[in-house]
């Protein structure tokens, strides 16, 4: 049992939250947001510059090895600077996808744009009616001649709007919630077929609704089986959501700096609004709320590389559970103890509660996850 | 970072596991499972045979018995201690006196008391809080007056855990009037068998004898039982304190009341199906689960820490254990309540002392849970621990 980072681990910190510190204060990323796409393709550029887009990628296909440890790492720092730019997307979900399903081919297509910043990603899942269930797919992929013929309805497709590739889940056989027949192809986001309708997200980021019509594309379009797909969307779903969980962690600790430096410094009746000891309470349960989520962080990090799939999934489950609960009291929280400050959009403690909040929101909420670790005989067993 | 437990950690947990199967009076497990009270001499037992095996006083110095564990030995130690379940060590004589005997006492008190508290010869109870001073503690009013080679002792000490079985005290008492109130307190130590040292029970909303009242009444003490220096309690009552706090995320125990809540709701039955098949209790079981984790990880944290950076100057997150610890023990019992439901009602009010064995294992279950309050009020409520944290950790 080891809580330290190892050398190389506290060095990537350190460059990350540097590189963060010089180049995402809350002013560049009002200006990132402005640019075209919604976001800084120069900042992306720096990102790849230092490696940090190559990191989970093996040292075969041009990345640095790095693993699980790394990325929460990278996802804590990014979410406590609120950066925007599409690392989850790309890096951990298509990285994903590529690195446990990819064939050497994909790898080989896919991998080194990634790693030099030129490529971006989207993750198209969400359908109307799947909601939270990864299975619920009604999304069609149809055997044509080597290839196959993509139709369908994809909802809030984060960085759908700008990534140049999508990775999709399509149905190949069977019922609109059956377990088997789900495939996952990658679909050029200009194909002929494809329509993007793009918009903002609450909390500052890009998504997009996109059509699928008769989108043809080849037979090395499909990632691992394409009949039986769920085991590897779950592992993939299970990564993106340790990254959300960092990246909560990152946003929460941050918010708490805020919070408690603000109350420090805010006077009323002549005196620091911080030593009034119903707000000094609920800061200290603020940061019990946040030590929680980070030891669940922690745990379900641990779990991305568990053997098990089921307790994989289960020990990520409970972590979506407690950064869920403990974002929602941190956040709104933070708001209340700015007061009105809190409510404008000028103030940067907002915008933490809205990405915040929105993490809750992504692939799977608190009640959902705590459904799934009951029905699973609980955490204990 | 590697959260898994290392090979030589699991065989030494292994070995521990073997150690209570085999020597834990099963009588004495099952009482402790069903929440009730064990008897003085069912407590002593087993402290003995822990003892014989060395494992009686294991975070002190090896110099003076202790085992030179890892940190993560001691967590798991205790962790297999709490949810086999067996009695945990007297914390008055082995987590609090004897860690302050060893510390700031002088050679003749280090040779006359710590093999006595190792083997509980002494039983040992905490002479602090006073009717007057609960969480401010140093507004404490109890006095000990020099006469001579002796200290006359007055005043009166209440909350005192056990002191029905008690043979020595440590206490607190004030030796300065005209200090300033942290600093004219004395650290000392004396038989509860003094003349003019009188316990009166206080019984608790679950009917239970657990605290006293201790009047002290020219109570008369060799000179020689002052711990330390003269005018220094107050520093090592609040090293003494520290220690308590580490210990007080009694993960296991809750841990082992979690399994016995899933056991009970998979037999009791509600609405024609077992209790654990309705969606509603099952997931605030699972919540208090998925809480419980994340303590156990934030407790490890801790532990690791001091592991690295020495255990002097206790952690202030140690209070987030204090606070989280508390709710989810008092969760459990509240999960029991609505297991046994209208059950919960009958009182046997001779269930305390563990004599009365004619009612089934639902006697307890309300005891327990009025017990349970007590949680987040001693040790440093958790009102304080906030204090401790806005100020120690935020620096509101």
């Amino acid at each position: 049992m080891d809580f330290d980072l190892s050398e190389e681990q506290r060095l990537l910190k350190e460059s990350v939250d540097g590189l963060l510190a010089d180049a995402y204060d809350f002013d560049a990323r009002k200006k990132y947001m402005k640019e075209k796409g919604g976001w800084s393709k120069a900042l992306w550029g720096k990102l790849a510059e230092q490696g940090l887009l190559g990191l989970p990628f093996a040292e075969t296909d041009g990345g640095f090895g790095a693993g699980a440890v790394e990325t929460m790492i990278v996802m804590e720092a990014l979410g406590k600077a609120l950066v925007v730019e599409p690392y989850l997307a790309t890096v951990v979900v298509a990285g994903g996808f590529l690195r446990h399903g990819g064939s050497a081919e994909q790898k080989a297509k896919y991998i080194p744009g990634i790693i030099d910043g030129s490529k971006t990603f989207g993750f198209a899942q969400l359908e109307k009616n799947s909601r939270y269930d990864l299975f619920d797919v009604v999304t069609t992929a149809k055997k044509k001649g080597d290839g196959w013929v993509i139709d369908g309805e994809k909802f809030v497709v984060l960085n759908g709007e700008n990534a140049d590739t999508l990775v999709v889940t399509a149905r190949t056989k069977g019922g609109q919630r059956d377990k088997a027949g789900i495939g996952v192809f990658l679909v050029p986001a200009d194909a002929k077929g494809v329509t993007r309708k793009g918009y903002p997200t609450q909390d500052g980021l890009h998504a997009a609704d996109i059509t699928f019509t008769n989108v043809e594309v080849g037979a090395d379009a499909a990632i691992g089986d394409p009949e039986n797909g769920l085991p590897l969307i779950e592992r993939v779903a299970d990564e993106a959501r340790i990254a959300l969980c960092a990246e909560a962690v990152g946003a929460m600790d941050e918010s708490l700096k805020e919070t408690v430096e603000y109350i420090k410094t805010r006077k009323q009746f002549g005196v620091a609004i911080g030593s009034f000891q119903s707000l000094q309470h609920r800061a200290a349960d603020m940061f019990v709320a946040l030590e929680q989520a980070r030891s669940m962080s922690m745990f379900a990090t641990m779990a991305s590389d568990f053997a098990d799939a089921k307790e994989r999934s289960s020990a990520v489950a409970a972590a979506k559970v407690q950064v869920g609960k403990s974002l929602k009291f941190v956040g709104q929280q933070s708001i209340q103890l700015h007061g009105g400050i809190g409510m404008t959009m000028e103030a940067k403690i907002g915008h933490y509660f809205k990405r915040l909040t929105m993490i809750e929101n992504t692939l799977g909420d608190t009640d959902y996850h705590l459904r799934r670790v009951s029905e699973g005989g609980g955490l204990l067993a | 970072m590697d959260l898994a437990f290392t090979k030589e950690e699991i065989a030494f947990r292994e070995e521990v596991r073997e150690f209570f199967k085999n020597n834990v009076p099963p009588e004495t497990r099952r009482k402790l499972q069903e929440g009730r009270h064990l008897s003085k001499d069912e407590m002593v037992t087993w402290w003995r045979i822990l003892n014989k095996k060395g494992w009686g006083v294991t975070h002190w110095p090896k110099e003076y018995g202790g085992t030179g564990w890892t940190t993560v030995q001691h967590y798991i130690f205790n962790e297999e201690l709490q949810s086999y379940p067996a009695p945990q060590p007297l914390a008055f004589g082995v987590s609090m006196v004897g860690p302050v005997i060893y510390t700031f006492g002088n050679e003749k008190q280090k040779k006359e008391y710590l093999p006595r508290i190792a083997n509980v010869d002494d039983w040992w109870c905490q002479g602090f809080s006073e009717p007057g001073s609960g969480s401010d503690l140093a507004s404490l009013k109890t006095t000990a007056e020099r006469k001579g080679d002796k200290w006359i002792i007055n005043g009166q000490k209440t909350w005192t855990t056990l002191a029905q079985h008690a043979d020595m005290i440590f206490c607190l008492c004030r030796t300065d009037k005209n200090a300033k109130k942290q600093m004219g307190i004395s650290f000392i130590v004396f038989s509860m068998k003094s003349k003019g040292v009188t316990v009166r029970p206080i019984q608790t909303i679950d009917g239970g004898h657990e605290v006293n009242e201790v009047f002290f009444d020219d109570v008369e003490v060799p000179y020689e039982n002052l711990i330390g220096e003269e005018n220094k309690g107050w520093d090592y009552a609040k090293f003494l304190l520290g220690n308590e706090r580490t210990g007080i995320a009694r993960v296991g125990v809750s841990k082992e009341r979690l399994r016995r809540i899933r056991a009970l709701a998979s037999k009791v039955e509600s609405g024609g199906r077992p209790v654990i098949e309705d969606p509603a209790f099952r997931e605030k079981l699972t919540a208090c689960e998925i809480e419980l984790k994340a303590l156990e990880l934030t407790q490890l944290r801790v532990v690791a820490d001091e592991g690295k950076h020495g255990k002097g100057k206790p952690n202030p997150a140690s209070s987030v254990l204090k606070i989280k610890g508390s709710e989810i023990q008092q969760t459990t019992t509240e999960l029991l309540m609505e297991i046994i439901g209208p059950f919960a009602a009958p009182y046997d009010e001779h269930g305390d002392a563990g004599s009365n064995e004619s009612m089934d294992w639902t006697a307890q279950i309300a005891p327990s849970y009025f017990n349970n309050r007590k949680v987040s009020i001693y040790g440093g409520s958790n009102e304080i621990q906030r204090n401790i944290i806005s100020k120690a950790v935020l620096g509101l």
